[in-house]
């Protein structure tokens, strides 16, 4: 019963992606026309190795540290750090691992939630085997965790708090202001946020009232992939999790990749200036409109989730069916989750949220970005209408 | 609690006598240098103090961030204002000391009534506002002599004048109101912290550098056009005089035994340094020379050196230890640069042993033999290059972020 997409001819799929519909921005969007042309120039005229200390190489730097100071004023935290990483993956990786290892003499204690991305969850567990003691947070069938839960979890020892600001699957919003301000009160753990899904459609900084670091990713927000950071207030620093040069002052080594750096740092100012956000809140709001007018389906994370993540279940149909059919039509989404999509396991997300059982394997999720239009929604409501009859035939 | 004005405290200038106005209007200069681009900012200079009000709340912030770098300032605080009833009065004085930490601590209300005609006079109104104050901030205490927090209340006719919370300014003098030196910048450590404490003495600079191309490298020179620019944020603008100094330093490593070269080299760098501030105007030499540090700054060397000329050869750094001044080179912001590892024209034809008691007969004696000695000086002092710092903003690569 599994049509795979796959099978198709690759010559007919690339024919295809110019009339595409893009609805996958949580996998990863399209870079920009001025990102790429950032990427070339860069890559011209900076190519030099900014620990170089010839006139090319200083040139180099201070483009460096210029991307770093740009960076840093849009979280507004002028005087805090960016550790360039190769993506959101590896600033998680650091963030866990880096964060724990550096403060282990304060204790061993670590708090995350149970939604993390796989990045969180796999470094926490390499934590657990290292010795620490960690700490899950459930979370509601709307997929927020509580308050209440993370007060009675957190300990004198507690060291590091990971909790995600937007769910990669289904959108969840994790009260991060709240959060911080608790775990500030009650305990001097560093409070690491993953910002990969949210930033530059809410508002999230490193500011007093904010989280101590976060992490960002460059494709999610039409930059490149492959660029991403770790970002923290000016004395929250981690152990670095690789050895070599010494370059970013030793926390990530390996020859920085400036033109990398120039992308994150002008895609960041990008999605941090644009005002798509209403667009995304209002197209939602119609697809779920459109689609409560049958009863096939329901929308997970309904009132808690960012506007540009838009999670459908429907009932006793296989995710990958509804993927398929919208993809003939042109239009691609994606299942729960692009990392998982592959493989056929149940994702934890949804384990996590209890999704009622006869719509478990039926999540498809649409993610909007900043190429989408509205007509596009209206095509994928007429879609989604005559999938709905087929479905009702069938 | 908004608040849109800094009363300036001066520094010194207190003690100045007549000369005072001199001191007041270059120091208006000078913040105004300080403070430039931002817009909103009006600078009032009055007899004991300076009022700075800005009506756009970041450049305020911006302008609290760059005055405790002027010298001539002993303290700032920021002032709020009230209409002149005593229920304004009461509700602003206690945001006003609210601004400090307030747990445990000591505090005083003084009171300057210049409206004669508001109906408390000031002994009643410190025991009012003084009573307020205490009634609603918890851990407060009274002490009149030196209070942690004093909390001064100016009475006028139209409005009243709070301050309480004091930010410390640099001190020192206006930059300019004490003349002009030339300073020896080498890129070193010392030197730009020289300049530093010449500067707070409100000495203005210009720099002198010698650098040797090829064996000195463009960074070397980048180097020091950088310390110069970061002494610019203490006041006013600097002019650097690059010195081209191959020639002469081949010369003297050729024709002078080892034992005397840098002595030699070191008395023909003052000698140009010397004619480069007859021709500026300046009154004094600087160097960031440290007693016994080198072999060139033992007193003998320093004797041998200083025969050259007549001039006052300031050395403000003479009795300081290395971690000292690597301190305040930290505070200005100056070590890190200082300590880019690039080749400067004293570390190039080094010879292995300097002596560190030269005898000037026998310096003298060997520079005899170097017959053009004072035309490659002339020539060195006609081919200096001038920069005039601070250069134009840096690159802001906005075409690619």
């Amino acid at each position: 019963m599994m049509v795979h997409f796959w099978t198709a001819p690759l010559s007919c799929l690339i024919g295809r992606m110019k009339y595409m519909i893009y609805f996958d921005n949580s996998a990863t969007t399209k870079p920009k026309e001025e990102i790429l042309s950032t990427f070339v120039q860069a890559n011209q005229r900076f190519f030099a190795n900014p620990a170089s200390i010839h006139a090319a190489g200083r040139e180099t730097d201070a483009l460096l540290e210029k991307t770093r100071e740009q960076i840093l004023n849009i979280v507004g935290s002028p005087d805090g750090n960016v550790i360039y990483t190769s993506g959101g993956t590896e600033a998680n990786n650091l963030a866990l691992l880096g964060f724990a290892r550096k403060f282990k003499n304060r204790g061993r204690h670590i708090i995350t939630t149970t939604i993390e991305h796989p990045s969180v969850l796999r470094a926490v567990e390499q934590l657990a085997r290292e010795g620490f003691d960690i700490d899950y947070l459930s979370v509601d069938e709307n997929g927020v965790c509580s308050l209440d839960e993370l007060q009675e979890k957190l300990r004198e020892d507690t060291i590091v708090v990971s909790i995600m600001h937007v769910n990669n699957e289904i959108g969840a919003i994790q009260p991060i202001e709240a959060c911080a301000k608790l775990i500030h009160a009650k305990s001097r753990a560093i409070f690491h946020v993953d910002a990969v899904q949210s930033f530059g459609k809410l508002p999230i900084t490193l500011t007093d009232n904010g989280p101590d670091a976060m992490t960002i990713s460059g494709h999610k927000i039409h930059g490149l992939k492959g660029t991403g950071a770790l970002l923290s207030k000016r004395t929250v620093l981690p152990e670095a999790i690789n050895y070599g040069g010494g370059q970013e002052h030793g926390f990530r080594n390996g020859t920085v990749s400036v033109p990398d750096a120039a992308v994150l740092a002008r895609a960041m100012r990008l999605a941090a200036e644009n005002k798509m956000t209403s667009s995304y809140q209002k197209w939602r709001e119609q697809l779920i409109e459109h689609i409560e007018q049958t009863d096939v389906a329901i929308i997970l994370a309904k009132d808690t989730s960012a506007p540009h993540i838009l999670s459908v279940a429907f009932e006793k149909i296989r995710g990958e069916v509804a993927v398929n059919y919208f993809q003939k039509n042109d239009i691609y989404l994606s299942t729960s989750s692009a990392c998982s999509s592959k493989n056929g396991d149940l994702s934890h997300v949804i384990e996590a949220i209890h999704v009622p059982e006869h719509f478990k394997d039926g999540v498809i999720r649409i993610s909007f970005g900043e190429n989408n239009t509205d007509a596009e929604i209206e095509q994928f409501k007429k879609v989604y209408t005559e999938f709905i009859h087929l479905l009702k035939r069938g | 609690m908004m608040w849109n004005e800094l009363l300036v405290r001066y520094g010194e200038l207190t003690l100045k006598g007549k000369n005072r106005n001199v001191f007041i209007r270059q120091l208006k200069r000078n913040v105004k240098a300080a403070l430039h681009g931002l817009e909103s900012v009006e600078i009032k200079a009055e007899r004991d103090r300076m009022f700075l009000t800005a009506d756009d709340a970041n450049d305020m912030a911006e302008v609290m961030e760059r005055l405790p770098k002027v010298f001539g300032i002993h303290s700032f605080s920021p002032v709020m204002k009230c209409a002149p009833t005593m229920e304004d009065i009461y509700e602003t004085a206690l945001s006003a000391v609210r601004q400090n930490e307030t747990e445990g601590k000591s505090f005083k209300v003084e009171i300057r009534r210049t409206d004669k005609e508001f109906p408390y006079i000031s002994g009643e109104l410190q025991q009012m506002i003084g009573g307020h104050v205490l009634r609603n901030i918890e851990g407060l205490h009274v002490k009149m002599k030196q209070p942690d927090i004093l909390l001064h209340v100016d009475i006028r006719r139209h409005e009243v004048l709070l301050t309480s919370k004091v930010y410390q300014g640099a001190g020192g003098m206006p930059v300019g109101s004490s003349g002009k030196t030339l300073l020896m910048l080498s890129g070193g450590i010392d030197s730009p912290v020289a300049g530093y404490m010449m500067m707070k003495r409100g000495v203005q600079i210009d720099a002198i550098h010698f650098e040797s191309p090829p064996f000195t490298s463009e960074q070397a020179k980048q180097k020091v056009i950088d310390l110069a620019e970061k002494l610019c944020a203490f006041g006013g603008n600097i002019r650097l005089h690059v010195i081209p100094f191959t020639e002469l330093q081949q010369k003297i490593a050729y024709k002078i035994p080892d034992g005397e070269s840098m002595t030699s080299t070191r008395r023909a760098m003052m000698e140009i340094a010397d004619r480069v501030r007859e021709e500026i105007g300046a009154q004094g030499i600087v160097t960031g020379e440290s007693l016994g540090q080198v072999a060139s700054q033992t007193l003998d060397s320093l004797t041998a050196i200083n025969e050259v000329t007549s001039t006052p050869v300031l050395r403000p750094l003479i009795a300081l230890d290395k971690l000292e001044i690597i301190d305040i080179a930290q505070k200005i912001d100056t070590y890190e640069l200082s300590i880019q590892p690039f080749e400067d024209c004293c570390t190039i034809f080094t010879p292995a042993k300097p002596r560190t008691k030269p005898k000037l007969k026998r310096v003298k004696h060997f520079e005899a033999l170097i017959e053009d000695m004072d035309t490659l000086i002339d020539a060195a002092v006609e081919n200096r290059y001038v920069y005039k710092l601070p250069l134009k903003k840096e690159e802001t690569f906005t075409d690619l972020l």
